[in-house]
Order: C-alpha cells, then structure tokens, then sequence
C-alpha cells in the first residue's frame, strides 16, 4: 500500500528483533473480547489514488461552486481573491507537514511568521498584542468573554443585538455551563443598531460588551460612544470583526477604545471552505496579556546573542498550567494564520485600501441597483461591503428560488433567524472584489422575476 | 588537463576543516538569515494589482480610516523568497522522522491535498441552501460513517475544531446527560499521565479535577480508582493506549465500574493510531471519545493547526450532542441546525462553533481513509505498533524503559533520563538529536515518569529510517550516560543555538515595535 513502506521481510525480520511470533502478540494487552480478529465488515478495502480521485470528485460536482455563479453570501465568510502563490507557498512541505513550535532551534520558519502575523493582526485591529491564532471568530469572541470575566470579577456580559447569531449561540452554550449571564437581544431591521440598549443597560455588574464591527446586517456601530460608557462603568468593550477587508476602509476598534479585538481571519488567504477551517484573531492591550488565550511568539536571542522567536508566557496554557490555564487550546489554526500573513504581506496596506475601495464600490453600486426594483428596500444607511435589503415577501423561499436560476443571491434572516417574524424578508446580500458588473446585472434580473 | 582560453581550470582547494569563518552576510552557504517584512529596505508597497474603484459616495458612516495601518507590502518575488527562505528553518516530516510521542507525525498524503482543493468542496459557502450542498453534505456523512464503524460507537458530532474542542464537547455531553438525570456531579477523575487538555478541558466544563494514580505497571490502578467512585464522580477522562504507550487491559472494567456508580467515561482518542482496525473504543464500554483527524487520520500540521476533533458518543449520550451535525433523510441530505433541532434532538447542549466544522479537514481524512480502507488501516496499527516496539528493543540496552520489562508497548515507546551523567539532561539529549538531523521526541511528558522520553514514529517509516535513527539515538545517549559536556553546547548545527525563554518571557516583546527593535541593535 502506498503509504506504508514497510515490506513483509522487514516485518518478519523486525518480529524476530522484538521476540514476537506475529503482530498478534504485540496486542496481548488488549481483552480478548475487544480484540477483532479480522478488519471491520461494511467498509471498502484499500483504492488507488485514481479510485478515490473519482469517488470524492463525484461529490465534489454535485456542489454549486462560488466562482462559477454570481455570489453574494457573507455573513461571516467571506468570498475574496486569493493571489495564486499563497497556496503555493502554504504547501511548501516545511511548512504543511511541520508541527507547533516546540524546538525553536529548528523551527524559526514558524516562529518569524508567528511573530510578524501576530503584529499585523494587532495593527489592524489597533491593538498592543495579538496572538497566534484561534479555531475562529465565535470561539475567539467567546474566549474574549471568558478573559474579560477574568479580569474584571464580573459575570455579565452585553451582547449587542447585531452579533453574528452562530456568535451568540456559542456565546450561550458556553454560558450555561459557566453560569456567565449573557444579555442577548434580536436585532431590528433597520438602520439604527441597538446601540441605545447597549448604553442603557452597562452597570456596575458588566464584564463587557460586545459589539460586532459591521455587524450581521453589515450596519457600521459607534464603537467610541459604547467604549467610553464601558470604561466608565469599569467594564471593557469587546469588538467583533468578521470581515477584516473592512479594516482597510474603517477605522480600527482599537483606535475607538476596544479592549479586546477579536474576529474571523478567513477573508484574507483562506478560501470558503465551506465553513472551515478558519482563523481565529485575537488582540488586546498590553495590560491583558497575561490573561489572555492561546500561543505567544515572542522575540527573544539565542546563545550566539542572534535574535530568534520563541513560543512564551506558556504558563497561562494547558501544558503547564492544566486545570488552572486561560484556556484549553492546543491545536490552533497555524497553517490559516501563515495563509492570512502571506496575503496580508502580499496586498500591504496600499493593496488593503484599494481591495477594501473596490468592495465597498461594488457594494454601493450594487445596493443602487438592487433598490431600483420594486418592492426592495434598502435597510442600512452605513455598510462597508455587505448591506441588507428588505423584500416585499419572505427572502428564504426567494433565495432558493435564485438558487435554481444559478444565483446564489445572498443569506436570508429566516436561515439566520428561524421564527424571528418581523426578519422574514429580511435578505443580507455581501459584495466583495470577485463580483462583475455581469453578477449584479444577473442578480437584479433573476431576484426582479422571483419577486413578480 | 588543457585550459580553455578563460582560464578556467578545475582545482579541489584545500580539504581541510574550516574555522567558523564568519561571512559577510552571516549567511552559511544554504542557511540564509531573512529580515521581518518591517524591517526590510525596499518595500515595493504591494504585491497585488487592482484595477481602481469605481468612484462612488461613501456609505462608510463617517469611519473612513484617517491614520495609516502600517502594514509593509512586497511585490509577488520579494514575498516568495521571504517565505521560501523562512520554511527552510523548519523540521518537517517531508524531511525525516518525527517522532513526537502522542502526535501521530506521520506523512501527510498529497492526495488529500488535490481533493481538499478541489472547487466544489473548497468554494463553496457554508450558508448556501443546503439543495446546492449535497456532495458536501455527503461527504461528512460518510466520514461519520466510518469514524463510527472504526469506533463501534452510535454517533457522531463533526463540528469540534480540534482535539481539545473534541475533549470539550464530550464532557459538556456528559455534564448535560448527568445534569437531565437531575444528577449533577462535581468531580473528573484524571490520570495524573495525561495530556494537559484533560484537566483544563475538565475544569472549563466546571468540574474539579482529581489524580487517578498509576500501577507499578504504569497503568490506572482499578482499585483505587474503584475506591474513589462516588456519587459526585460525574466521570473518568482516560486516554487508552495511555500517554505511557500502554494499553489499559482493566479498560472495560473501569467503564463498567464507573457506570455502575453512576458516571460516565471519556476517552481521549489521540492515541487511536495503536488501535484503528483492531479495537473498537466502544466495545471497552466508553461513552465518548474525540478523534483527532491530524493526528491518526493525516491531515497535516501545518505548525501548529488547523486540526479537527469530531466526537464519537455511545447511546446514552446521543441525544445531548451539539449542533449542527448532517442527517440523511431519504435520498438528501440535510443540516440540522437550531431550528430543527427542537423537534427531533431537543436535548442538544447547544452550538460549539460557527458553521459546521472543519470539512477541509474532512475531505483529507476521507481521501486517507478510502485510500487506506478497512483493510490498509488494520495494517497501519499493526505497522506503527511494530515500528514503536522495534524501537523499545533496539534501544533498552542504553536507555531506561520504565515498562519496557513488563510486556509491549502499542505505538510509543517510552525512556527516561536514568543513568545519564555529569548532570546532563533530557533537554540535552533533545538538543543534541537536533544536530543528528533529527526533531526531538516528545519530552518530560508524561509527567509520571522523570525526564520522560516519548517516541512515536508511525507506521509511515521504513526500517530503513528506523534503524538510522535508532543509530544516532543510540550515539547521543551513550554521550548522555558518559557525561559528555559537549551535549550542553548542543544544538551547534542548527539555524539558531539554544533560544533564552526567561529572557522572553521577562520582557515579553509580542510585536514588532520600530523604536524597540532599533535599541536593541545597538
């Protein structure tokens, strides 16, 4: 079989090396009950690289591909022009199949990446520190909750109405077991967020705040007028971003007052994926770092006095602080943040600005010729690439029907928000740089015919 | 030999041992020193072109960025040299053994890559009307399929994003079982070997952590854990073959002692490499177990992630496992998320992430597994088992097998630092490894054993690297036991010495700060 190299003399010789009769008794410890003497029935034998090729590629066809429709879903992941020689770079063997950090000696590879991703990450976020990466933007968001627990003794955390559901929803599951209390809210639909709520309800007992930037509807939040009640009540204000080509067209949440910035990296080098795996960001002030989640790369010199990176501050992790650690986070998402800093050191900050330019351009143009149709209502008045549009019936249903007339048209509030009545024909469509004038025409023809 | 009218002519120069010359570059020949992108001269700016943007009023609310982000930019050949020079700083498994205990480093298919790549799993968004889906669906329908054959377990939760994410999962599973009894419990007993995910997964899920301890024969000592049971014992997380490459033989008499007081049983699946095609974890009575797909099913490292850790529960505790997970309902599949979940799986603890899990993990592991079938994964345990104790014998001799007398290991062997001399270490040994060509072995893990040595080399390497690592292990630990000073220089080959990690963390510096970084090279 291709990827075992051992040979059948190898074995024997091998057994005879260890004092086995056969493989058999090197698995004397397992219970003779347990012990199955033959491989396991109802599953296919060993194929040829060819075999699978076909089987899996089968599967593959049966899926609507994002780049070969017109293609408007955002909501978290987000469809965006990947130069060709990230993958390339990111499939260099010493970096696909290295392992985390431990041996500095011979991972510096690793570590320099590390190191330059996580002062990337903080100066977009407008932060101090940022940290190697997360599974993703909710379990970051929720980690970010945990730590602002820790550091403020508080319990109760606001959620602001325009937080990414699945956010929420982790948020939530988390909470029960921890005994968090959350204050959670369904977003309206319309152009003020809930930032109101948001300032009423900050009190002596909140930990934090957390507020998505632009949120799910792609509205853009005042997050400077929340920062300061925060700080005053001596709560901290957690930001949400998780649309990071939107920090090259809006101010950071640090620069507004954030404490803690964390949000979804998959816009930048990692593709849909449909759903995974993502990059988790996380950045913070300086003064949180001992409490905060996940590896550190910090700079450090070896015994020659060269300068060299090393993985720090592990006395916050699980292998040496176990039950007492920030988190239980081990395996993070390496290979994603090696992905995200190529493409960030690719575009820079002038490629940065003209993509962020072109997809809020896009995006304007295409929110005009949406609301040219009757009966669609435009529902933002900020938004950076991504808006909401109200129809004058229930989006979900229409947004299965442009699936069948080869348009995938967008993300219905009754998928996001099952039950929420007064969200039904509520439509979130995102435009980015991938999109043609051709994919808005297609759009406003095939949504004009489903909506007559 | 004639000259050609250059007056070029072949000559061998001097063969004797160079002084460390230094060069001009501080470069050595291959092994080249690389700036951080902040620190380079010439910064083209970017490396991407754009065509403009269509001039258009802003609807940015009045937030449009006013400050520069500072984030340098280099055109497509400055990035790829940037990136290609740095990934030859690092050991990877495409350039030998790595033999990390308990991290199943075994070669990453480049099979799974192509399917990984292919459009429609890789371009497709996870909130698309699940009709426009179903190859998708599919596919992580058959993985569960498989992941609940190979484990004789009842179902599957795909959505974890890794082993730790997994070990969460299940004991949030069985806290919500305990807690529907109306038997909520307090404590997890923990080997006091095991990975530390364990205790710091058991005490975010709000348990109190208490040490199971071991047997002279280096496993869970059933009296013990018998005495202990109780009724504030929600469960035990035990990883099996445990952390000291031993096969717990009392497993299914822990599980049953453990249920008949009421509690539950995790296992930590991290060492299923010793196990897959020869024992189902379900059939030693365990009530759930994460998988760590990077691990025993190949999808790659990547230094340091992404990983996927779906997990596998028993009966009892399928009704409280997390969304969404994909269902087959006639010919189609579908996602049951929190809408539908109400009126079939209602006692679902809840939702662990975004989405649905790591289906870039999924297609690898489903290419590796067809690749392999049921037939080549019985093989691969076999292999990594033999492999592993191939390394136990070959080594006893020179380095102390705490267990090596009582019996075979599964798919790690394990030495410790007894006998080393002149007051060298493990560390030591690791560092002088390094310069045979070779990534250190898992160190001072398990705790339970002193300067603990943990090998696993899988069953991806032949005899061949088997017997060359062996050679130069054999040679750094004989230097070990003879007290040779020379291991404390160790690594000298390296592209850095020994890193200073008080100094790091002292004055931790996380980000590249210009100011800082122009003090400190003066």
């Amino acid at each position: 079989m291709r990827y075992l190299p051992l040979a059948d003399s190898d074995r024997q010789e091998m057994l005879r090396a260890v004092g086995a009769r056969s493989v058999d008794d090197l698995f004397v410890d397992v219970p003779e009950a347990a012990r199955l003497s033959g491989k396991i029935e109802g599953l296919a034998d060993h194929a040829s690289e060819m075999s699978v090729e076909r089987q899996l590629g089968a599967l593959a066809r049966e899926n609507i591909v994002a780049g070969e429709v017109p293609f408007f879903l955002g909501c978290g992941a987000y469809k965006h022009h990947i130069p060709a020689s990230v993958d390339h770079l990111i499939q260099r063997g010493e970096f696909l199949t290295s392992y985390t950090p431990y041996q500095p000696e011979i991972a510096q590879g690793t570590l320099q990446v590390l190191f330059e991703f996580q002062t990337q990450v903080a100066r977009l976020y407008g932060c101090d520190v940022a940290n190697a990466s997360m599974y993703d933007g909710s379990t970051a968001c929720w980690e970010a909750i945990a730590m602002a627990r820790r550091i403020t003794k508080r319990g109760k955390a606001i959620l602001s109405a325009g937080l990414h559901p699945h956010y929420v929803s982790v948020a939530q599951t988390m909470a029960r077991f921890t005994g968090d209390l959350l204050d959670v809210a369904l977003p309206e639909l319309s152009a003020e967020t809930d930032i109101d709520r948001l300032l009423a309800s900050i009190d002596a007992e909140t930990s934090c705040v957390v507020v998505q930037y632009p949120d799910i509807f792609g509205r853009i939040p005042d997050l400077s007028v929340i920062a300061d009640k925060a700080h005053a009540a001596g709560a901290l204000l957690v930001a949400v971003v998780t649309e990071t080509v939107a920090l090259g067209a809006i101010r950071s949440p640090g620069e507004m007052g954030a404490d803690i910035v964390v949000g979804e990296g998959q816009s930048i080098g990692v593709g849909l994926n449909f759903g995974g795996p993502y990059v988790g960001l996380f950045a913070c002030k300086e003064k949180f770092v001992r409490q905060m989640p996940g590896r550190l790369c910090g700079e450090t010199v070896d015994a020659e006095g060269k300068r060299g990176f090393v993985l720090t501050l592990s006395t916050r992790e699980q292998h040496i602080r176990r039950e007492k650690a920030t988190s239980n986070i081990c395996t993070n998402s390496g290979l994603c943040a090696l992905a995200f800093s190529i493409h960030m050191t690719l575009l820079g900050e002038e490629g940065l600005r003209q993509m962020a330019a072109i997809n809020h351009a896009r995006a304007v143009q295409a929110a005009d010729r949406l609301t040219q149709l009757p009966g669609v209502e435009l529902v933002n008045d900020s938004f950076f690439n991504e808006f909401t549009v109200r129809l004058p019936k229930e989006a979900r249903p229409v947004v299965r029907a442009l699936a069948d007339r080869g348009v995938l048209g967008g993300v219905s509030l009754g998928r996001l928000y099952p039950g929420a009545e007064a969200l039904q024909n509520g439509l979130v469509v995102a435009v980015t740089e991938v999109v043609t004038d051709e994919d808005i025409e297609a759009l406003a023809t095939a949504l004009q015919e489903v909506l007559a | 030999m004639s000259m050609n009218a250059s007056g070029w002519k072949p000559e061998m120069g001097s063969g004797e041992k160079a002084e460390q010359v230094e060069t001009f570059t501080g470069n050595r020949a291959l092994m080249l020193e690389e700036p951080l992108i902040f620190e380079m001269e010439e910064e083209a700016g970017t490396g991407v072109d754009f065509a403009p943007a269509a001039k258009v009023q802003s609807r940015l609310g009045g937030f449009e960025r006013n400050k520069p982000i500072n984030l340098p930019g280099l055109s497509e050949p400055q990035a790829v040299r940037h990136y290609t020079r740095l990934s030859r700083q690092n050991y990877a498994i495409d350039l030998g053994l790595f033999p990390l205990g308990s991290c199943t480093m075994k070669h990453n298919p480049r099979l799974n890559e192509k399917v990984a790549r292919m459009p429609g799993f890789a371009d497709i968004h996870p909130l698309q009307p699940v009709d426009t889906v179903q190859g998708a669906l599919q596919l992580v329908a058959n993985l569960g399929e498989w992941l609940i054959k190979l484990t004789g377990m009842h179902s599957v939760a795909m959505s974890p994003k890794a082993g730790a994410h997994g070990e969460l999962c299940g004991l949030l599973a069985i806290r919500s079982a305990l807690e529907a009894r109306g038997d909520a419990r307090q404590v997890i007993l923990v080997p006091e070997s095991a990975h530390g995910t364990n205790p710091a997964t058991a005490a975010f899920a709000g348990y109190r952590v208490e040490n199971i301890p071991a047997n002279e024969r280096g496993r869970v000592d059933l009296d013990a854990l018998k005495a202990r049971l109780g009724p504030d014992v929600a469960g035990v997380m035990i990883t099996n073959p445990n952390t000291c490459g031993l096969f717990e033989p009392d497993m299914t008499e822990i599980s049953k002692a453990v249920h008949e007081a009421g509690g539950l049983v995790y296992c930590d699946g991290a060492n299923f490499n010793a196990i897959v095609g020869r024992v189902r974890p379900g059939d030693l009575g365990i009530d759930a177990m994460h998988i760590n797909l990077h691990k025993t099913f190949s999808t790659p490292h990547g230094g340091g992630g992404p990983g996927s850790g779906p997990v596998v529960f028993s009966e009892a505790l399928t009704p409280f496992a997390p969304l969404p997970f994909v269902e087959q309902q006639g010919e189609r599949f579908v996602l049951i998320e929190e809408e539908t979940a109400e009126e079939h799986h209602s006692q679902n603890f809840g939702r662990m992430t975004a989405f649905h899990g790591q289906m870039g993990m999924f297609t690898r592991a489903m290419s590796y597994i067809l690749s392999h079938g049921a037939d080549g994964l019985r093989q691969v345990s076999e292999d990594a088992v033999l492999n592993a104790n191939y390394i136990l014998r070959e080594l006893e001799d020179v380095l102390d097998a705490p267990f090596g007398a009582s019996g075979p290991c599964m798919h790690e062997a394990l030495f410790s630092d007894k006998g080393f001399g002149g007051g060298l270490s493990t560390l030591d040994l690791a560092k002088a490894l390094i310069d045979e060509g070779y990534h250190p072995m898992t160190m001072y893990f398990p705790l339970v054993v002193h300067g603990a040595m943990l090998i696993e080399p899988t069953e991806t390497e032949s005899k061949a690297t088997l017997d060359q690592f062996i050679g130069a292990l054999r040679s750094v630990a004989q230097r070990a036991k003879a007290g040779d000073e020379s291991l404390k220089a160790a690594p000298i080959h390296a592209p850095r010495r020994r890193l200073d990690e008080t100094q790091a963390a002292r004055k931790p510096v996380l980000v590249y700060k210009e100011a800082v970084q122009a003090q400190a090279a003066e």
